[in-house]
């Protein structure tokens, strides 16, 4: 509660120029490829914010990236002018990201917002390095693996302390209604921090976000695919106007 | 052999039943903790409570359950103690109550376990199906 009470008056006497924004959430939930998408989007096509595989804790350090600016006017602005691009680009995955912001109009979304994005190792509450000579590693270096991806969680929950709001992304192909996912809200709840739930993978076909949407009632819940680039402007909108 | 015992609170020390004598403990050890006795021991004293009953291999239910902030906590508790033989826990809960005013949260209940030997296989909002190995 007291420290709800005291973000609520930094917020309203000392805006911030720019606020960090953690995405946190479950292994390979897609907080990498969600990390690399907005990097593509508003910095810099070739840069990644990491490396995204299928095998767990792939990321086991956080990773921070400053002074990313969400504009959409501009970026809507950008996709009018790239439709022809788009057009005779099929086979880009952005072209999908492009296509649903045209399809949105010009009207919406005139917000900016300046934010560092925080990448976080992925949140669980058992790591063993067995599960991961399943994916053809040496014992050895699962094991290695495994002390690394302990140390990433630790990391990640530290880093709550410097969040001014948190992107919390499920995997829609999954059960939303883990206990880690609950402690992350909680916690999120009793510091006063902002939410944002993110449906992730709605690009696979038994994606049922509507299962998170009612797990969790009481939060928005923005369903995307971070690999596709679908529904994407939805979900830089609601940061826009959650974070700012 | 199955072994449940339900702590009352005061003047006990802890819930945990140890196997006694030559006798050998084949089954799972359940402790559970009554809200008098979980209301009565700090934050840090809850946690090791918690931890050292799960890493013995036993399954502890809290009556009264931990606030959000302390269920993190576990989790980061956990992770140091992570290794080759403690592979962490599985931890669920009944969602937490609004309480007066709709300002504090009341927790209900937590179950936590080794999670080598408990899965959880479905949870709602008043009920927890979990899976306890004795192998």
């Amino acid at each position: 509660m007291k420290g709800a009470l005291s973000r609520l008056i930094m917020a309203l006497f000392f805006r911030k120029k720019s606020v960090k924004i953690g995405i946190y959430g479950p292994p390979n939930a897609g907080k990498t490829t969600l990390a690399n998408r907005i990097i593509h989007t508003f910095v810099d096509d070739n840069e990644d914010m990491g490396v995204a595989t299928e095998i767990p804790h792939e990321t086991r350090r956080v990773i921070k990236r400053e002074g990313v600016l969400i504009d959409l006017k501009r970026l809507i602005l950008n996709s009018n002018s790239n439709i022809n691009i788009n057009i005779s680009s099929s086979s880009s995955n952005r072209n999908r990201e492009r296509s649903t912001r045209r399809s949105r109009g010009r009207g919406r979304g005139r917000a900016k917002l300046m934010f560092d994005i925080v990448d976080t190792p992925g949140l669980a509450t058992k790591i063993d390095f067995r599960d991961f000579m399943a994916y053809g590693m040496e014992e050895e270096e699962a094991k290695r693996r495994a002390k690394e991806a302990t140390e990433g969680v630790i990391e990640a929950i530290k880093w709550l302390d410097d969040i001014d709001g948190v992107i919390l992304l499920m995997d829609s192909t999954a059960d939303p209604y883990t206990q880690t996912n609950v402690v992350i809200i909680g916690n999120m709840e009793a510091r006063g921090i902002p939410v944002i739930i993110a449906a992730n993978k709605i690009d696979l076909p038994d994606a049922t976000p509507q299962r998170i949407i009612n797990a969790f009632p009481q939060h928005r819940v923005v369903p995307i695919s971070a690999l596709k680039g679908d529904n994407m402007e939805e979900l830089y909108e609601e940061m826009a106007k959650v974070f700012r | 052999m199955r072994k449940w015992q339900r702590s009352s609170g005061e003047g006990e020390e802890g819930a945990s039943v140890k196997g006694g004598g030559s006798e050998e403990r084949t089954g799972i050890e359940m402790n559970v903790v009554s809200r008098d006795k979980v209301e009565s021991m700090g934050s840090m004293e809850k946690l090791r409570f918690i931890l050292d009953g799960v890493k013995s291999g036993n399954i502890v239910v809290l009556e009264g359950g931990l606030t959000a902030e302390e269920q993190m906590k576990l989790i980061e508790l956990t992770m140091l103690e992570v290794d080759d033989s403690f592979t962490g826990i599985e931890i669920s809960g009944y969602p937490a109550r609004r309480g007066l005013l709709n300002l504090r949260k009341k927790t209900r209940l937590t179950i936590i376990g080794p999670a080598a030997k408990m899965k959880t296989i479905k949870k709602d909002k008043d009920l927890i199906s979990a899976i306890i190995s004795t192998t």
